[in-house]
């Protein structure tokens, strides 16, 4: 499982709270055994509870080896320095490792006292963007052939979508939704949730119409229509791989159709991320060459009723 | 005028740089080398030597046993109060070493603060060696536990918790981790705390006197001497700056000779071995 949120969630303090670094209230219980417990007075120390933790900045001990490092907590680590990739290591120290063998190593160090739960804070952000992905995909087998109950906690979407079946969302210490990562792409909570997966959230106010439809006017006097109902101050929410671009407004069925000025193009592998006004497009790096969009050009984007949430503003 | 202005500072650095080492030359200067060796074998200076090296390692392995763990404990946390400590600590630096000596005396003297109880005990503290002890552990202390606080401050707290998420209890924590960090550190420390207590006069005089083969340490026979025979003041004194050399060489050797040696494992394992 995962938590993702803005930095100043709470979501590192639940993490210390777990591992028994964090002064807490209320009641952790692993397995049938409490860790915490206010109303009991049971607070067992960090020493004493089964946790494998992989910190933020990964917190490898400078002086001590790879080797000294995993079998910090436990002796006997040879099966786990070859199961992560690590034997050819051992004896370096590491400041010599790269960020992906650093994170190998603290994830080794955290597993090899046969923890019964394992918290990472971060795993991904001490990485440079070359590396992250690489490392993420790593990390999920990884996560996997430890088969364990896991907590990640990480400020992107993607990561958890990535490394977690079930991802909770904390927003100022609160838990706004819980679900598999395609729930929450389908059905968002609320706006923040919304773009907390990358969509876009659009302000507006709606209004029903005839045919069954609601109508959004943006503060632009743009009209966004949605299979959706809602009155009053409400967001529209679309995703950007749900977005067609197009130099000149198409007859076809899509019910919206936003004009603007292309504001940036953004490759990113074999996608290209267009901004347009309050919309971001996301469409293949074919599809960009055929239209040959540019930066300044004038463009439209559409995109379906029926691919259009809307959800109410607050919340 | 920037030139004339340059030219006097430099010359400035000079005459400071002549006038500290000057009279460390002078030492060496007024009596033959082989003289100075010599004078280094009276028993005034044998008697000297022994009770100071005595009373120093005495004192030293003291102040690092207990002022450790005591630093750690300081440096670790955070209470209400703790400036207040750490001014207590500090206090001791600014007196001058005539007044610990007669603060030693009026709390450890047989008609001092404790002396009643150590008398009942059987225990007679001023004047002997046992006094030596304590003021040189008077003199030590602030200074070992200032720096040695400071050493384990900047010792990255997240790697402590990492240490104890993996199971490991107070002791082991303090052991495997902290102190390895708060090495550089509390080396330094300890080599500044033992020439100071090495070097102590003031309240060593007060409260252990000068007895030769028994209080009298190695500065307290630098003055006996310097009414006496000359040469074996000398020689004690030539003493102290060869220690003196060989302290600071070590303080200015032993960072940057780690610090090269873990650049060197850098270069050289970073660049094939990365792949992997």
């Amino acid at each position: 499982m995962a938590l993702v949120g803005p930095s100043g969630a709470g979501k590192t303090t639940i993490l210390r709270a777990l591992a028994g670094l964090h002064l807490a209230r209320g009641r952790i219980s692993v397995d049938g055994t409490d860790w915490l417990d206010s109303s009991r007075g049971i607070d067992v120390p960090a020493e004493e509870r089964s946790v494998g933790l992989v910190f933020q900045e990964y917190a490898l001990f400078p002086h001590l080896t790879v080797r000294k490092n995993v079998e910090f907590g436990r002796k006997g680590g040879a099966a786990l320095l070859e199961r992560f990739g690590l034997a050819k290591l051992a004896d370096a120290k590491p400041r010599e490792l790269s960020g992906g063998e650093r994170q190998r190593v603290a994830l080794a160090r955290a597993l090899a006292p046969d923890p019964a739960v394992l918290l990472l804070d971060e795993p991904l952000s001490a990485l440079d963007a070359h590396t992250r992905g690489e490392v993420r995909n790593e990390l999920q087998l990884l996560l996997r052939e430890a088969d364990r109950p896991t907590l990640v906690v990480t400020h992107d979407f993607e990561d958890a979508a990535t490394l977690a079946g079930k991802v909770g969302v904390l927003v100022e210490g609160r838990l706004r939704q819980l679900g598999t990562p395609a729930e929450l792409v389908a059905s968002p909570a609320d706006p923040f949730v919304a773009s907390l997966t990358g969509a876009n959230v659009i302000r507006g106010l709606a209004r029903p119409i005839i045919s069954g439809l609601t109508e959004l006017e943006l503060p632009t006097g743009e009209r966004i229509r949605s299979t959706d109902s809602a009155e009053g101050e409400a967001v529209a929410v679309v995703y950007p791989w749900e977005i067609t671009l197009s130099q000149t407004q198409p007859a076809d069925s899509a019910q919206n159709h936003i004009r603007g000025w292309i504001a940036s193009l953004v490759p990113i592998g074999n996608r290209v991320r267009v901004r347009l006004g309050p919309i971001t497009a996301e469409i293949t790096k074919a599809s960009s060459d055929d239209l040959e969009l540019r930066v300044g050009d004038p463009a439209v984007a559409s995109f379906k009723a029926t691919a259009t949430r809307l959800l109410r503003q607050d919340a | 005028m920037k030139h004339a202005f340059t030219a006097a500072a430099v010359a400035a650095a000079a005459l400071a740089l002549a006038f500290l080492v000057l009279p460390v030359v002078a030492l060496f200067l007024r009596v033959p080398l082989g003289d100075l060796i010599d004078a280094l074998g009276t028993p005034a200076a044998r008697d000297a030597l022994i009770v100071s090296i005595k009373t120093s390692a005495i004192a030293h392995a003291t102040v690092l046993l207990v002022g450790t763990p005591a630093a750690y404990a300081i440096g670790r946390s955070r209470f209400q109060g703790r400036t207040l400590v750490l001014s207590l600590i500090e206090l001791p630096l600014v007196l001058p070493p005539a007044v610990a000596g007669i603060a030693l005396l009026v709390t450890f003297g047989r008609l001092g603060l404790l002396g009643g109880t150590l008398d009942a005990l059987g225990i007679n503290v001023a004047f002997t060696q046992l006094a030596v002890i304590l003021a040189v552990v008077f003199v030590e202390t602030p200074l070992y536990l200032r720096a040695a606080i400071a050493s384990f401050e900047g010792v990255d707290g997240t790697l402590l918790e990492a240490a104890r998420t993996l199971g490991a209890r107070p002791f082991r924590v303090f052991a495997r981790v902290a102190l390895p960090l708060a090495g550089a550190g509390l080396g330094a420390a300890s080599a500044l705390a033992l020439a100071r207590g090495l070097g102590e006069f003031g309240a060593t005089l007060l409260f252990a006197g000068s007895l030769q083969g028994v209080t009298q340490t190695l500065p307290l026979a630098v003055y006996a001497q310097f009414e006496v025979n000359l040469d074996t003041a000398l020689a004690i004194g030539a003493l102290f700056v060869v220690f003196g050399v060989a302290l600071l060489l070590a303080l200015k050797l032993i960072p940057g000779w780690t610090r090269s040696i873990s650049l060197w494992t850098y270069r050289s394992a970073s660049s094939p071995s990365t792949s992997s």
